[in-house]
């Protein structure tokens, strides 16, 4: 069966042997795209989160034929040639990691989040908002602030663009 | 996970046409489908993907104030939906307490009535379990049971409903929508999910092929928008599902609740509806005696299956404190942890 992504932009065409194939392992497997992590593959720890159609979801619990003709947007498609996103940048400033496994997953939910504009600056509907995202470092305290500052940074540059 | 044939029908009669066939399974979003396909507790020979049936995406008003969701709008959408969220408040409120966010964007409204046990036996295909395997035994009976059934349950089965979604709605006489092999047919939500009896496998009133197409919502349930709420109880902050949860909607008027409307989740096979504790409440002034009351009467007939007497008590508590917070009036914003009962002020750090 044939299936047509655009993936960070781009348009691929790939052929599938069988419909097992998750959004996750086509990512990963099919077109080395290794930046969105497998964690649990069980829709628990949130590692595995891309932007299907500018909706945040579990890559590991989507069928990939199932998505036929979606727009993704990946990790590998945030920042904008050596210029990191806002939010990748804020998760650096912030120390919002330590190891970094669940970082590309955290990174794509808080771009998510803030696009869904639920959270407003309460830091506690930031944390619940992020709560399908596992950190096993503990590093949450430094991603509620990183998520908070970059919504802020977005905010303005969005201000200042209908200025 | 084994494999299966993929098909993608256009029309809905297709799609029951196609789904109708034995070891065949609707695909909608796949939150929980997928992860029981994963571990081989679902084996489905084919999957008939039902995202992309024209129509079951919309959230409709109806011309006397009721509204109909379509079986494919999404969690997120209803839940954020401003004149849903403002007409059923308490149905907003267990919408976002219900899983991550990046399930609510994907999860359906029809694939949360159908979403199957969270049982650890059910998942666990190395252990016997009635549901997955008639005749099998349950080794909940004599094993980790303490967030099992209290009402409801048979020897066969001591499994719980999952959905906080359906709490709220069984509450506010929601009915569902059937598509199916003879046509369109409705049933209240109240009927949808069975007890288990001693065929713990058939968990709805569903035949092979029907799909769920709507879920609606009468006029009368808005009734209930100023005083209403949903409460559950987590192991955890965010992200588990319930030990126990409560919908309470009350209609006041000069000081009496004129009507009450009662449910429990996490307590039963379905969700629970209260009957008996709604009635007990009419023309009584609210207020902690006649809450209490009414609780105790909604539990009257629940009883442990394992070590989860607890849940007798809580269940009480979790009532009278859902029907003292709508007795107070719906909050004007849903608080920053919908649904807890620790829920803190808004900014304040709950866990500082």
């Amino acid at each position: 069966m044939n299936l047509s992504l655009t993936i960070n932009g781009v348009r691929r065409d790939v052929e599938l042997a069988d419909p097992r194939v998750t959004l996750l392992d086509l990512l990963r497997e099919r077109l080395q795209l290794t930046g969105t992590k497998k964690g649990c593959d069980r829709g628990q720890c949130g590692a595995c989160t891309v932007l299907v159609d500018g909706r945040r979801i579990n890559s590991c619990m989507a069928l990939a034929v199932s998505l036929d003709g979606a727009e993704v947007l990946t990790i590998e498609g945030v920042a904008r040639g050596d210029q990191l996103h806002p939010v990748q940048a804020a998760f650096i400033a912030h120390d919002g990691l330590q190891c970094g496994f669940c970082t590309p997953g955290q990174i794509m939910s808080a771009i998510g989040l803030i696009q869904e504009g639920q959270a407003g600056n309460d830091p506690e509907r930031v944390r619940e908002g992020m709560s399908g995202n596992l950190c096993r470092c503990g590093a949450y305290a430094g991603i509620t602030d990183a998520v908070l500052e970059a919504q802020e940074v977005l905010a303005t540059s969005d201000r200042r663009r209908s200025a | 996970m084994k494999n299966f044939d993929y098909v993608r029908p256009t029309t809905i009669s297709d799609a029951v046409a196609a789904a109708a066939e034995p070891g065949a399974a609707y695909l909608a979003s796949g939150t929980n489908l997928l992860d029981l396909m994963k571990g081989g507790i679902t084996r489905p020979d084919r999957l008939v993907d039902v995202t992309r049936l024209p129509g079951l995406d919309r959230i409709e008003w109806l011309p006397h104030g009721g509204v109909r969701i379509g079986a494919m709008v999404r969690n997120a959408d209803l839940a954020h939906d401003a004149d849903f969220a403002r007409a059923f408040p308490a149905v907003a409120e267990a919408l976002l307490s219900g899983a991550s966010a990046q399930l609510r964007n994907a999860a359906t409204v029809g694939g949360n009535l159908l979403q199957r046990t969270r049982c650890g036996y059910f998942y666990d295909v190395a252990s016997a379990c009635n549901k997955r395997e008639p005749g099998a035994g349950c080794a909940a009976r004599d094993g980790e049971n303490r967030l099992h059934a209290v009402l409801g349950w048979s020897e066969a089965c001591i499994a719980t409903h999952p959905s906080d979604f359906c709490v709220p709605l069984v509450a506010l006489n929601a009915t569902v929508e059937i598509e199916g092999k003879n046509g369109r047919r409705e049933i209240a939500l109240e009927a949808l999910h069975r007890l288990p009896g001693a065929a713990p496998e058939r968990e709805h009133a569903l035949e092979p092929g029907d799909l769920i197409v709507a879920v609606r919502l009468p006029a009368e349930a808005r009734t209930f928008s100023a005083h209403a709420r949903y409460l559950k109880v987590r192991e955890r902050t965010s992200y588990a599902f319930a030990v126990v949860s409560a919908a309470a909607g009350l209609r006041i008027e000069d000081g009496a609740i004129l009507e009450a409307r009662i449910a429990l989740g996490g307590v039963a096979a379905k969700p629970w509806r209260a009957h008996g504790a709604e009635e007990m409440l009419t023309s009584c002034r609210p207020g902690p005696e006649a809450f209490r009351a009414a609780a105790k009467a909604a539990l009257t007939d629940a009883k442990p299956s394992g070590d989860n007497a607890f849940k007798i008590e809580l269940a009480q508590r979790i009532i009278v404190r859902a029907l003292t917070l709508a007795a107070a009036g719906t909050p004007q914003r849903i608080s920053a942890l919908p649904a807890s009962p620790f829920s803190s002020v808004s900014g304040a750090l709950h866990v500082a």
